[in-house]
């Protein structure tokens, strides 16, 4: 399609499928007329759910838009907004766009130092805050912003103190916004009249594992129209509920509290705070659910952790049970045939466990649910599957607006991402890197246009920067691995750490690793075990511990994580392609991989080159042979402050595995 | 007395006048003098800290102003009004509420009920009407409830509303105390250590809290404590004890520059 004929079918698009809607203020108008009286959000507060309908929730958003104008903000100007989910903060992403602004959501558990480079890059001119400590955090690098000038904070406490010239209260504002409402309200019925499809709707920072973060600037076509093709794939309607409780500035929140929630008019809850998200959860029973895979298996895990302390009859009926949802349960879910016999052994075991359990869970009500970011083990999967929830895949990107593929209902397995979304095209390239063209793909990167440039072709052709392949027959695509990643060892056979890692971090017991070997003779890896499902297990043996550190490097651990990774093994040598990636030796860190150290990002995917750097010694110490080393890391606190601890670590040798031959394979 | 006008502090906080005054203070149980002719004022608004070695006397201290002893010789002065040797609970209506060391909370019950249990000097039906739980009883439950609740959001104790006590870490524990103090409303927070056996991390939390407590609702501050550092950071004024005898009363760097402070903290030999 040439650069005309793309423009025409844009036009086309936001006159056509949208009806004039080119704007989230445009859907929030509609929404206050068509479902007035229907909840559009809730949080919970003093206990109770604070409720408001969409009529509500526009006069809330229209105070504070006629409050930021009367503060001085422009067309074009730039607004962080910093904290948890909140009502307050979706309105004020809304009443930003509404003014002409740009909401810039940023992560609230950023450092002051990483915040200072958003807030630095983007010029922001207002930031909204959640509290004392976010707003603590800007004082401490406004010093370095030279646009910054106004901020609003939502919660009052401790704030009395603060010299209040350039500090503002929420209600405040949209106290003054009420009160100039003669004032500015021809300002703002401008304002929102010039926006469409083409103008900012958002800019998120991608967390990025290599280099700087970069700004993504989304219009209201990229989120409009994948928020519209994303619904009409689940039938999302203004009937369903969901949690929003994953961070704002990420894209998925954006998407699914913010875009869907705006297009098909739904209510999104906001938790009371983050430790009472489970409760929550279930008191909301949501009917469309998203949840990154390491949520699912805290979760299971501490299912799991639960049933080891039930009582005896309790446990032997959850396994009998679930040994039965395991075979059939999944077959039932996909509409497949099922015995008779099997169906009625089902329906009893969701009378006795599945239906409890879910509801415990909070997933009594889910519809539909997504997993993405990360691959997701087959096991996990299941066991949600096989307790009748429909647990999908998706596929995504920031630059995507998310959507790329998505898992299609009754065509859901653990090993597949999906088909193309609606309206997305994919093509691979020779070297197996999967490229999309979509209307959500992103407009530019904000001040970078060689970023932009060397993502985005001008043909709008975006690199994922992943690997992988559709399978046969099912037309389905399959993740490798990142592309940047996927490397050669020193015999030329092909080096994929993530494969690998994945295969580790199924275990509930592991909850992070990082293979080393690219361009080496053999792998060597670090492991992070889980503090809350090892924690468990040691309590139960009467293993005393005091510290992570401790419980890492336990013998007992340790002779629990080498049978892992001998298992581990065994299964990546029955892949000739992949047999070299099996681990020779390995080591638990003495330290949970952290964003605060910047060794993963705040999305906590894993920094390959600064884990590698950081640990070098320990990575020289694992291929040199030696049986301990001896180290020191620095590591920063949550309030910036650095500190150092020491660790003594024992390096293991584990079993490796002959490539079993590529006949038996084949056979 | 000089100190009895109002005066702003550095971080733009209200001092009020004496609203608490101890004069001549002695306690002794039988031949023992746990407290020694000790006297020392409260002011309204501040954090006011007691501190000293151990046995130095400052839970004993701690014990007068909250009415569980009765001083020997001596007088409390509150609100402008010498007060008569009354029972604890007395001293509880009068607006007087407490932590205590060795946390006292109701184990089997939750969070939300331990806390409601503060509120018991503002409830006014009869136990009858609670019981049936109808119109007055009813509506004083919710405006009780929502004051507690303000508190539970205020401390950040949500997720563990519905928990019961004894299920909870000992640093939680010692933050429902604090929590079922302050649903009391009290005029004075008595607060005995309440950064003990706590790591660096839990104190630090429970300093903030301390100070917002202070800040937010002007809630005057008596606490014991023997973390030095701590008590110099929060506290407007300390009082140091030693051997059931006042050996300091004045600001933390007055304090801190004191010879006689200095050498019952490094020890010195006592003849």
């Amino acid at each position: 399609m040439g650069a005309g004929e793309r423009e025409e079918y844009n036009l086309a698009q936001s006159s056509q499928a949208t009806g004039g809607l080119s704007s989230i203020p445009a859907l929030l108008q509609r929404n206050a007329t068509q479902f007035a009286d229907k909840t559009a959000y809730r949080e919970k507060e003093f206990g109770i759910w604070q409720t408001w309908t969409w009529a509500e929730a526009e006069k809330e958003i229209e105070a504070l838009a006629l409050g930021l104008i009367n503060l001085g903000v422009n067309e074009g100007d730039f607004i962080a907004i910093i904290g948890r989910n909140r009502p307050y903060f979706y309105w004020s992403m809304v009443a930003a766009q509404s003014v002409g602004a740009v909401p810039v959501p940023v992560y609230q558990d950023s450092a002051a130092e990483e915040m200072g480079y958003v807030l630095g890059h983007c010029g922001a001119r207002f930031v909204i805050a959640e509290d004392q400590e976010q707003v603590d955090k800007v004082i401490d690098i406004q010093d370095q912003l030279h646009q910054f000038e106004h901020m609003i904070y939502l919660d009052q406490r401790g704030m009395r103190k603060y010299d209040h010239h350039t500090l503002h209260r929420f209600v405040d504002i949209q106290e003054q916004g009420r009160a100039a409402y003669y004032e500015w309200i021809e300002d703002l019925n401008a304002r929102r009249a010039k926006l469409n499809y083409d103008s900012t709707c958002v800019m998120l920072y991608t967390s990025g594992t290599t280099g700087k973060p970069k700004g993504v600037v989304l219009s209201n076509r990229n989120i409009i129209e994948s928020a519209k093709n994303s619904c009409e794939f689940d039938n999302l309607t203004q009937k369903e509920e969901i949690l929003a409780y994953l961070p704002m500035a990420w894209v998925g929140d954006f998407i699914f509290s913010l875009g869907q929630a705006m297009w098909a008019g739904f209510c999104v809850n906001c938790p009371e705070s983050p430790d009472t998200m489970m409760t929550d959860l279930r008191e909301i029973g949501p009917t469309y659910y998203f949840a990154p895979p390491r949520v699912f298996e805290t979760q299971l895990t501490s299912v799991m952790i639960r049933m080891e302390d039930a009582g005896r009859f309790k446990r032997r009926m959850f396994h009998y049970f679930m040994d039965h949802a395991r075979k059939v349960g999944g077959k039932i879910l996909d509409g497949k045939p099922v015995g008779f016999g099997d169906r009625l052994k089902y329906r009893l075991g969701d009378l006795m466990c599945y239906g409890p359990l879910k509801d415990t869970l909070g997933f009594g009500r889910v519809r539909v649910g997504y997993t993405a970011g990360e691959a997701i083990g087959p096991e996990i999967f299941d066991f949600y599957r096989s307790l009748g929830i429909n647990l999908k895949q998706l596929y995504g990107q920031t630059e995507a607006s998310v959507f790329i593929t998505v898992q299609p209902d009754g065509e859901v397995r653990a090993d597949t991402v999906g088909v193309p979304a609606p309206d997305v095209e994919i093509r691979i390239d020779d070297n197996g890197e999967i490229f999309y063209r979509s209307p959500g793909v992103f407009v530019e990167y904000f001040n970078n246009p060689d970023s932009t440039a060397s993502t985005k072709d001008s043909e709008g052709w975006v690199a994922t920067g992943d690997a992988g392949f559709f399978e046969e027959g099912t037309g389905h695509l399959r993740i490798i691995d990142r592309a940047k990643d996927v490397g050669k060892m020193a015999d030329g056979s092909m080096f994929a750490p993530k494969y690998v890692e994945n295969k580790l971090k199924f275990y509930p017991d592991i909850l992070e690793a990082v293979l080393f070997g690219n361009g080496k003779d053999r792998c060597v890896a670090f492991i992070n075990i889980d503090l809350t499902a090892v924690g468990n297990w040691a309590e139960r043996n009467n293993i005393a511990y005091a510290s992570y550190q401790e419980l890492a490097g336990h013998p007992r651990v340790l002779d629990t994580i080498q049978e892992h990774v001998e298992t581990v093994n065994k299964s990546v040598a029955a892949d000739p392609m992949l047999s070299g990636c099996q681990i020779h030796r390995f080591l638990v860190l003495h330290k949970e991989l952290d964003a605060d150290d910047g060794e993963m990002t705040r999305t906590r995917k894993v920094r390959r080159v600064v884990v590698a750097d950081k640990f070098n010694d320990l990575v020289e110490a694992l291929y040199d042979g030696s049986e301990t080393v001896s180290t020191v890391t620095e590591v920063t606190y949550e309030d910036g402050r650095k500190g150092a601890i020491k660790a003594t670590l024992q390096l293991r040798d584990a079993k490796v595995f002959p490539t079993q031959s590529a006949k038996v394979a084949a056979e | 007395m000089s100190t009895q006008e109002s005066y702003v502090t550095a971080d733009g906080r209200t001092i009020g006048p004496t609203v608490m005054e101890m004069k001549n203070i002695t306690l002794r149980f039988g031949g023992v003098k746990a407290i020694t002719d000790i006297s020392f004022d409260i002011r309204e608004g501040e954090i006011r800290a007691i501190i000293g070695p151990n046995g130095a006397g400052k839970s004993s201290m701690l014990n007068v102003i909250s009415g569980f002893y009765i001083p020997q010789e001596g007088e409390v002065w509150y609100k402008g009004h010498k007060r008569p040797p009354m029972k604890p609970y007395e001293v509880a209506q009068q607006g007087i509420a407490r932590t205590f060391q060795n946390i006292a909370l109701f184990e089997g019950m939750t969070v939300l009920d331990n806390v409601m249990t503060g509120r018991l000097n503002h409830m006014k039906t009869g136990m009858l009407a609670q019981a049936i739980w109808k119109g007055k009883a009813e509506a004083e439950e919710v405006e009780n409830r929502e004051k507690v609740e303000k508190i539970i959001d205020f401390l950040e104790i949500q997720h563990i509303r519905k928990t019961p006590v004894a299920r909870l870490p000992y640093g939680l524990k010692k933050r429902v105390e604090l929590a079922r103090a302050l649903a009391a409303e009290p005029s004075i927070l008595l607060l005995d250590e309440p950064m003990a056996g706590m790591n660096v991390e839990e104190k630090e939390d429970m300093s903030r809290f301390i100070l917002d407590v202070n800040d937010e609702f002007g809630t005057t501050i008596a606490l014991i404590e023997h973390d030095m550092g701590v008590v110099m950071d929060l506290s407007d004024r300390v009082v140091v004890m030693d051997y059931g005898k006042k050996i300091g009363d004045g600001t933390p760097d007055e304090v801190r520059n004191n010879q006689d402070v200095i050498d019952a903290y490094l020890g010195v030999a006592h003849d």
